[in-house]
């Protein structure tokens, strides 16, 4: 199992059965791929879908269905098509229970830079500013360290901020940590780890959580 | 009954250097194709264009890039185009990225006669350079403005000739909001039906909002195949 994958498969858990939940572009798309046949959970696209299907066959691809990500998908049954207003609308107004997002920095205090690098070229923050503030819960997923090898989780945001005190929870390739109001909470540590690599690794302290899984 | 064009650069051709123009569409889903390229022939320079995306190098908004047409991108994310990335760093084009959600609802808002709201999205970001914040319930918000166009372009799958307005699948996206935030609308419709043919409840734009129609063939080009086989 890839680094993707495992990090992707451990985000699955977060999906609650019921949920409606808006997964960001790139790898946390990947995680559709895990969510268990026991759940019923729809996924939002924020260009106007309730109820993200598979990827279409040759055969099926629509050119006017297309997720946020712009690939061609398909639509559930029990699906909506709406307006871009109305589906910030629905993500401003707090009714997506669940929004999974990578990062290229996040915070001690839950402040997420997403979204751009100074210097070099600005794509645009898409949803992510709207998303962060609008969903009940934000779950970040990223690698724990840069291609440096250098922390992403720190004491402040290096980059310019996509969102202030947004994030509840990092899943990384090494660990869970929940953003508390005490701080960096560490709840999960991944097999190959320990306690000490993952402090090692983030620039933050950690509390160890009692129930240290 | 609205004036149903049968020359794509007819139907544009008052679009004047200088002007605003909003289009429609996400990435080159909904976009309206036609009267895109009926710009280029036109050669109206100095566009500010209000659009989620850019198009790609070669399709879409990207044409219009490509011919040095735009003076003023007002998007959310225009990742996908080289050229949009040469013309910025070369100070040739200006651009105002704005959040998506900020961005639809400024149309909307623009197009409904609401000149400002608030909203969390972009508090404590670079967006919020030099905004008007305001604390509801304990929480930060910042004001945006209603934004409205000379012009606005969208594209739908069925209109009749009244100008009512039903969009396809996730082409719908920014039209409808669009349509309704342009001193002038024109609408390219895939098909176009008798009055009384579309069923009023199943209605996207009502036709108070279109001042003009036009029926164009598109190619409807995909940017992300992805299939399960």
């Amino acid at each position: 199992m890839n680094i993707r994958e495992r990090i992707a498969r451990r985000a699955e858990k977060e999906v609650q059965d019921g949920f409606f939940v808006n997964l960001g572009i790139g790898m946390p798309t990947l995680v559709a791929n895990y969510i268990s046949d026991n759940k019923q959970v729809v996924l939002q696209s924020e260009n106007g879908l309730l109820g993200i299907g598979p990827y279409p066959t040759k055969e099926n691809v629509d050119p006017d269905l297309i997720n946020a990500g712009k690939e061609t998908v398909t639509a559930i049954d029990g699906a909506s098509y709406f307006s871009s207003a109305e589906s910030f609308a629905m993500i401003r107004g707090g009714h997506i229970n669940l929004a999974i997002l990578g990062a290229m920095e996040v915070a001690e205090n839950g402040d997420l830079a997403n979204w751009m690098i100074p210097g070099k070229m600005i794509k645009g923050m898409g949803g992510a500013m709207d998303l962060v503030h609008g969903a009940q819960k934000v779950v970040i997923i990223m690698e724990h360290v840069n291609r440096k090898g250098q922390p992403k989780i720190l004491k402040q945001c290096s980059l310019p901020l996509t969102g202030k005190k947004v994030v509840n929870r990092i899943i990384t390739d090494r660990a869970v940590i929940d953003v508390t109001d005490q701080g960096l909470k560490l709840v999960e540590v991944m097999e190959g780890y320990t306690v000490e690599d993952i402090q090692n690794s983030t620039e933050p302290e950690l509390i160890i959580a009692d129930d240290l899984k | 009954m609205k004036p149903v064009h049968t020359s794509f650069v007819d139907a544009v051709k008052d679009i004047h250097d200088g002007a605003t123009i909003m289009v429609g569409g996400f990435g080159l889903v909904g976009i309206p194709e036609n009267l895109i390229k009926a710009l280029l022939e036109t050669g109206v320079k100095d566009l500010t264009i209000i659009s989620n995306n850019c198009g790609v190098d070669d399709w879409g908004l990207g044409l219009l890039l490509q011919n040095k047409q735009v003076k003023k991108m007002i998007s959310s994310y225009v990742g996908e185009n080289k050229e949009f990335e040469r013309q910025v760093l070369s100070g040739e084009l200006e651009v105002e990225l704005v959040p998506q959600g900020s961005l639809s609802e400024k149309i909307r808002a623009g197009g409904a006669g609401i000149p400002g709201f608030y909203t969390p999205a972009g508090v404590g970001t670079p967006i919020a350079k030099g905004k008007e914040t305001k604390v509801f319930n304990g929480k930060e918000y910042l004001l945006e403005e209603g934004l409205v166009a000379d012009f606005s372009l969208v594209r739908a799958a069925k209109g009749d000739k009244m100008g009512n307005l039903i969009y396809n699948k996730t082409a719908q996206n920014f039209n409808p909001m669009i349509a309704t935030a342009g001193k002038v609308t024109i609408a390219e419709v895939e098909e176009l039906v008798e009055i009384g043919d579309l069923p009023p409840d199943q209605i996207h734009t009502p036709s108070v909002y279109v001042q003009r129609l036009i029926v164009g063939k598109q190619e409807k080009r995909i940017e992300r195949l992805t299939v399960s086989d």
